[in-house]
């Protein structure tokens, strides 16, 4: 295939302590990000985290506050989106509604004002691509969802560009075809090799599909890593949290020795791994995956906490349960076990499993932070 | 929602029969529908009362067939020319207004500080009436106005220019009477382009230039169509500034003056009422192609909130 003819390929996109407020409120504080040609980035957060505002810095719809984008040695976040040449899937598609399906994947290629042949062969290629020949000469309005998403996409890669920024692309479908879809752009990118940033607040998606994740929170980089980082190690406990460890207690740290850690809360004694440096006598918060949280038989197991069921959701082959124990901690698990709400169960923590966060340091950042929101 | 209850105890005392209710209420027939009798009442007795009334006056001349007075207007050179001196100022009015909206409609469509000011001055000329307008003009244009003074002391002309009292004066006068609703439509089609479209467009890598001829242009062109109409009509029936800053006896005797020469100075209402009809079909023909143009275009979802 043709090397794309504005924004030139690049083996190395830098963002350097790029930042962006809005009415003095910061919306990203110094991302620091270095990406590689041919990853697959997923930008990941809760609403509000600031990265979509990364996003439309990237593709140059946004100007920063502050920092720097480099592509190789050159300097781009200066240059508007159109000298970029970065495509863009938008989360509403914007699709151009007045024009049918080949004029749309058309668009970027006949404003390059490329030879009417190349135009012709490279749209009939994206649309191949993904799989739309029966729909060529519809207008937008009368596709899916799904057939929409594919026309956008299509029209963002045919330019074949140097990156492609993916704005939530899949929140707007209903689940089945968001998993088919997702399917798709991993196809997509393996056989094409493009470079792609994606945001999303799906963590599920993100793992699914992504080489490195970003994860933001309140505009700061919280954690930079692979899906197996973030999954087994999460940096702080409000990346946990987000990551799917939903039982997370505030304790105390009652002795350390190494990594191990014994924590003291909510009438419970529990060993547990430190996730990072944990000082004894220091709150921390102790938390596990219910995946993790295991039904025992023998009452004396280590790390048992003793519960009782009170909410049995139906998940197919396993249940998820919600249990409380004697001091009223709510305790989410995963079982094949068939429990019923009454039940009194004993349950179990591997150690390495309960991964023990210092309470302090992250919350001072936080507390800073909505201070500055405050002003 | 009502009306498409169950059968009640008190429909089947009544003898009601709930299911002609139902499919009345499918067909848009409830009650609601006497919401419309004011309007119904006021387009009747204001509309089309006057209207047919007129058109049967037309057709009842005081001398001669019922076509008689359509006859005088049109075999007559100095009323027939009418019509010619009519467009002549509503067309280039209508289309200057029109032209000019849009770059500055399109420069205002986001959010900026000072918008709301901006729209106040652009808009200011609405309140202003005619009659101001037209006292406005003959000052500052008039041959001892400042727009002469200055033109003359800059040394660009030698003696006043021509500016009111004829055609340019009238032209001056629907420009800017007109501006501020052409404006403030074309500012609310363009407020309906969803901005995303022209975001992605960006990313495509097309320039303004581009994004505004393939993307904005197209989906603002039916209300661009539908702007020209009312800038249209409504220059067209142009006749206090014709007279205040025009030459009424000569070349801005426009069709309203000549319906009312006719009917308040030779007394003829049946060829007043014939001006009046001619007028209307002038109006309806030029309406009828700008909108066939429209039909041929893209009128559908812009995507955006409008």
């Amino acid at each position: 295939m043709p090397g794309p003819s504005d924004g030139a390929a690049f083996s190395e996109l830098r963002l350097d302590n790029v930042g962006r407020r809005f009415a003095g409120k910061d919306a990203l504080v110094d991302l620091d990000l270095t990406i590689r040609a041919g990853e697959f980035i997923a930008l990941l957060g809760p609403s509000g985290c600031g990265k979509s505002t990364a996003l439309n810095c990237l593709a140059g719809l946004l100007p920063l506050s502050s920092g720097s984008i480099w592509q190789d040695e050159r300097r781009i976040d200066a240059l508007p989106p159109e000298k970029r040449g970065f495509g863009m899937v938008f989360q509403s598609y914007a699709l151009f509604p007045h024009m049918s399906v080949r004029r749309n994947i058309a668009f970027g290629l006949r404003m390059q004002r490329l030879p009417r042949a190349e135009i012709k062969r490279r749209t009939e290629e994206g649309i191949r691509l993904v799989q739309l020949d029966e729909h060529v000469d519809k207008l937008p309005g009368q596709l899916s969802g799904g057939q929409q998403q594919r026309v956008a996409i299509a029209r963002a890669v045919v330019l074949e560009p140097s990156l492609v920024l993916m704005d939530e692309p899949l929140s707007n479908l209903d689940a089945k075809l968001r998993l088919e879809m997702r399917t798709e752009i991993r196809r997509l990118h393996q056989s094409l090799g493009l470079t792609t940033v994606y945001v999303t607040h799906d963590q599920e998606e993100a793992l699914s599909l992504a080489d490195r994740l970003v994860v933001l929170r309140n505009g700061r980089t919280q954690q930079i890593g692979t899906s197996e980082e973030l999954h087994t190690r999460p940096a702080n406990w409000h990346v946990a949290d987000f990551m799917g460890f939903r039982n997370i207690v505030e304790a105390d740290a009652t002795s350390v020795s190494g990594s191990e850690v014994v924590v003291h809360g909510e009438g419970l004694r529990l060993l547990g791994t430190a996730a990072s440096d944990i000082t004894a006598h220091a709150r921390v918060k102790a938390a596990v995956r219910p995946e993790d949280i295991l039904v025992t038989a023998s009452p004396t197991a280590q790390n048992h906490i003793e519960a009782t069921v009170e909410v049995v959701e139906y998940q197919g082959r396993e249940l998820a349960v919600e249990a409380r124990t004697p001091s009223g901690l709510a305790l989410h698990l995963r079982t094949e076990q068939r429990l019923a709400p009454g039940d009194n169960v004993t349950l179990t923590v591997s150690p390495d499993r309960l991964l023990v966060y210092p309470l302090e340091t992250d919350d001072r950042a936080a507390a800073a932070l909505v201070e500055a929101g405050a002003t | 929602m009502s009306v498409t209850m169950d059968r009640t105890a008190e429909d089947v005392r009544k003898g009601r029969d709930p299911g002609l209710r139902h499919r009345l209420a499918e067909r848009g027939v409830d009650r609601q529908l006497a919401l419309l009798i004011p309007a119904v009442l006021f387009i009747v007795l204001l509309f089309v009362y006057p209207f047919l009334y007129g058109l049967q006056l037309s057709f009842a001349p005081k001398a001669g067939g019922p076509l008689a007075s359509y006859t005088a207007f049109f075999s007559d050179p100095y009323q027939r020319n009418t019509i010619w001196l009519t467009l002549r100022l509503a067309l280039p009015a209508a289309l200057v207004n029109v032209l000019a909206s849009v770059p500055i409609a399109y420069r205002m469509r986001g959010n900026f500080r000072g918008k709301r000011l901006l729209t106040i001055i652009l808009v200011v000329p609405i309140t202003l009436g005619t009659v101001l307008t037209a006292q406005g003009l003959l000052n500052f244009l008039g041959p001892a106005g400042w727009f002469n003074k200055v033109l003359m002391s800059v040394g660009l002309v030698s003696s006043p220019a021509h500016l009111v009292q004829n055609y340019w004066g009238v032209l001056f006068s629907l420009i800017i009477t007109g501006f501020p609703f052409a404006f403030l439509l074309i500012l609310s089609y363009l407020s309906g382009i969803d901005p995303t479209l022209e975001q992605a467009a960006a990313t495509l890598g097309a320039d303004w230039k581009q994004r505004f001829r393939w993307i904005t242009l197209p989906l603002l062109a039916p209300g661009l169509a539908t702007t020209f109409c009312l800038a249209f009509v409504l220059a067209f029936s142009v006749f206090p500034s014709a007279v205040l800053v025009g030459n009424p006896a000569g070349e801005t005797r426009v069709l309203s003056l000549a319906a009312y020469q006719a009917a308040y100075e030779v007394y003829d209402y049946s060829l007043a009422s014939a001006i009046a009809m001619v007028m209307g079909a002038v109006e309806l023909i030029v309406i009828g192609l700008v909108l066939l143009w429209r039909s041929r275009l893209y009128t559908g979802s812009t995507g955006g909130k409008g």
